[in-house]
Parts: structure tokens; sequence; C-alpha cells
């Protein structure tokens, strides 16, 4: 046997290797069968199909899985689903309650990205950021968002669009509110 | 990643009975090393053993003269510590400095100090405070602690659960730092205890961290910057990578040991 297929065997999976876990993914309990090896990242796309949360690097240098857990913001592709048994979790899917969230607005608003890949862990780390109140100053802002990767460089407009965020407080209803208003004005313009 | 099992033990007594039983488990700290290494290929342990759920792990307190973290302490809650910036400033400073906020909401001390990274940071903390790290069978002195790339002094089935820094009366970390991974290409923390002076370098030497007992002893005659005026310790088993040859990072070493200098100073 080679030496690279007896590694195989002896690490070949084991029923003791399977786990039950609960998740709780914005503010659902989920009950899961998985593998030890399972990332919370994998778990979250292929297993509760909530593919806004992005896998691009697997090494936790891009950025692009975020997602906050009690409070932080971390990067699901290297934490363990076992690991996160009852632990708070919040992803892109959980932000927006009726209208977006203001974070998601203002990237919209100020066309904070380009091809979008990055965008789900570039919203969730500043929300994470404005939680932590690291936003004094834009060096500041872009010192703390320095986890998240685009490699398209809408980096500019991604500290425009926290800023605004910022300056427009976090209450969804209060940015519906603005943006409805903003659609008014625009209609009225072209009118 | 191949097959493994999985152990969240609630005590270090566990852990420790854990450990003793399977043969190539590994300890799971922050996972921020471990897990991508294990991704790659390059470590395939049988089992790993959580700490993840163990309150005596945790947690940072002043005892007398000294700052006492918690093994599975974040680096965020170490670089938010009040207790932390009252006593030592340059270790909460060092903390924050750590990766990105991502790495220090996961990352802990216990992870760094243990894996004893050649361009991690806490290493030049412990050399230069004269801290001491204290395991699950015994204390030992960082000067005893690092011993070489990726080497310490840590035995099969030790554990580090704690790590106590003795408050200093002068001290501080300065770090040019790699501007991608946040990894130091030369880290000094300066330390200054009535007429001891310590000063430890991290990310330059091929021997991990080390002390540049030349620069201790021209602070120790006057603790300031203008003591270590043009000096810079030998480019000679100094890293050189494509980030940075041996000359440069010799020549960082000493950037930085006069900034820290001046920090610790400034205060």
């Amino acid at each position: 046997m080679l030496e690279v297929d007896k590694d195989r065997a002896r690490h070949a999976v084991q029923p003791q290797h399977a786990f039950l876990v609960t998740l709780k993914v914005n503010g659902e309990e989920h009950r899961l069968n998985v593998d030890a090896r399972t990332t919370l990242l994998d778990a979250l796309r292929d297993r509760l199909h909530l593919t806004g949360t992005k896998k691009g690097c697997g090494l936790g240098q891009c950025g692009a899985c975020t997602i906050i857990v009690d409070g932080r913001r971390v990067v699901s592709c290297l934490t363990l689903a076992v690991m996160n048994q009852g632990k708070e979790i919040t992803t892109i899917e959980g932000l927006a309650n009726g209208a977006l969230h203001p974070v998601q607005q203002a990237f919209i608003e100020h066309d904070a990205f380009q091809c979008g890949y990055c965008t789900p862990g570039q919203i969730m780390s500043a929300v994470g950021l404005i939680q932590e109140g690291r936003t004094r100053s834009d060096d500041e802002i872009r010192e703390n968002m320095s986890g998240n990767l685009c490699r398209c460089g809408a980096y500019t407009n991604i500290v425009d669009a926290i800023k605004d965020a910022i300056a427009h407080g976090l209450d969804p209803r209060e940015a519906m509110t603005q943006a409805v208003e903003a659609i008014a004005q625009d209609a009225g313009r072209e009118a | 990643m191949y097959a493994f099992t999985y152990h969240k033990p609630s005590s270090v007594r566990q852990a420790a009975a854990m450990l003793a039983k399977n043969e190539d488990a590994k300890l799971l700290a922050g996972g921020h090393t471990l897990l991508p290494t294990m991704k790659q290929r390059l470590a395939s342990p049988s089992a790993l053993i959580d700490l993840g759920a163990m309150p005596e792990l945790k947690g940072i307190e002043r005892k007398g003269r000294s700052v006492v973290i918690g093994a599975m302490t974040r680096h965020g809650e170490v670089a938010e510590s009040a207790v932390v910036r009252e006593a030592i400033p340059g270790l909460a400073e060092l903390a924050e400095l750590i990766g990105d906020p991502h790495v220090r909401h996961r990352g802990t001390i216990g992870g760094s100090v243990a894996n004893n990274d050649p361009s991690a940071d806490y290493p030049a903390a412990l050399l230069a405070l004269d801290a001491t790290v204290i395991t699950n069978k015994r204390k030992i002195a960082a000067d005893e602690f690092f011993q070489g790339l990726f080497v310490t002094a840590l035995e099969e089935g030790e554990i580090v659960t704690k790590v106590s820094f003795p408050v200093a009366q002068k001290a501080a970390y300065a770090k040019f730092r790699n501007p991608a991974s946040r990894y130091a290409l030369a880290g000094v923390f300066v330390a200054k205890r009535g007429s001891d002076v310590r000063v430890a370098v991290t990310g330059a030497s091929e021997n991990g961290v080390f002390r540049w007992t030349a620069a201790e002893e021209a602070l120790k005659a006057r603790f300031t910057a203008k003591s270590l005026e043009g000096m810079a310790p030998s480019p000679d088993g100094m890293i050189g990578d494509i980030h940075a040859d041996s000359a440069y990072r010799a020549h960082l070493v000493g950037v930085m040991a006069r900034r820290a200098v001046q920090a610790a100073t400034s205060r």
C-alpha cells in the first residue's frame, strides 16, 4: 500500500466523526448531522442553503465568508460547525427586516461594489465595525475593514457607504422611508 | 481536511486525559492556524480537543504586580481590556496590531504562544516583559519557553492555561507589518523594570523570537531612543524572503527598536 493510501485509510470517515448540532441562525434553530470537518461556512451554504455567505479563499485571508457570531464578526471558513453549537449566528440573510438594512442600502446608493462577490462579507463586516464604534475617521474605518478584500477595488465607495450608513442611523424603517422619499423625488424630477 | 474526531471537554483535567488517550490529538484554540494547516493537509490530527468550553481558561485579572491572562482569551479582549490598558498599555497595543478584526475575535494568546510562529507578535511581549507561561503541569519563564522556530518547552500532554505578565514601568511595541498579512516583518517590544531593560525581536530571525542584548545594554545606560542611534543587529540569520531581505529586516529591527523606546518614554 502506498504511504498516501495508508494515510487515507487511517483517516477514512467513521461514524464517530458525525455530530448532531443545533445551529441558531438568524433567530431560527436548525438541527443538523454534520461531519466534524464541516466548516460553519459549508454548513450554512450547503446544508441550510443560505448561500448569501460566500466562499472565497477558504483560508481566512479574504473575508468573503464574514458572519457575526455572538456579536463579533468572524470568518466562517475557519470555524467548524460543531464548535458553534448554541451560538447566535447572523448571516447576510438575517439583516434585512422588511426593508434593507441601512448598510445594505448605503452600499447600493454608493455603488460600493462591482462584481459583488465580496459584498455580503463587506456588509457583515461593516455592521460589526459600526457596532464596535471604530469609525471615527476614514483611516480607522479602512484599518478595521482590512480583513475584507475587494479585488474589483471598490474600497473608496465602501468607506463612503459605511460613513453614510452611520450618518443615517441604523433603523431600517427610517432607511426605508428615506429610500421611498428619494424615489419620489427622483420621480418628481423626471416628470 | 482528513477526518478526525472532535471533543469538547469542560475542564483542563479532562482535556489532559483526552490528550493522553489520543495519539496525534491536537488542541484547538482559535483555530486560525490549525484549521488552515489541516485544510492544506499539512497537518492531519486524529482528534481535535476544543478548549472553547472552559471558563477557567478565560479572563484577565490584575494579581498584585502582574497581569494574568487566561490562555483562551482572544486578542480583541486583551486589546480592549481596561485592566491591560491601565497596567501595560504596550501589551494592549500589541494585541490591537495582530492580524485584522476577524483574527482578533478568534485568535487566542495561548494558541499564539504555544505555536511560536517566528512572525507572531505575542512572543515578543512575553520575552521582553519577562512573562511566565503557566501550564497544567508547571510554570515556565519566557526565556526558557521559546526555543526556536515553532518550538517551545511544552511537553507531550502539556496545556498552556495562563500567561502572567509582570507590570513594567515603561513598555511599548513597534511593528513593521506586511501590509497584506499583517504579520511582523520586524516587531520589537521594549520593557524597563527598575534597572532591568529587555528588548525582544519577532518577525526577523530564522530562529524565531530573540532578545537583542546589545540594545538592552545600550538602553541600560540611558533609556532613550538616542542610545540606539545607528544600531542594528547583524543580518546573519535574519529571514530573507520576497517581502524583505535579511539586511533590510536587520535595518528594520533597529528602526522599530527606536520607535518602541520613543513610544515607551513618551507616555
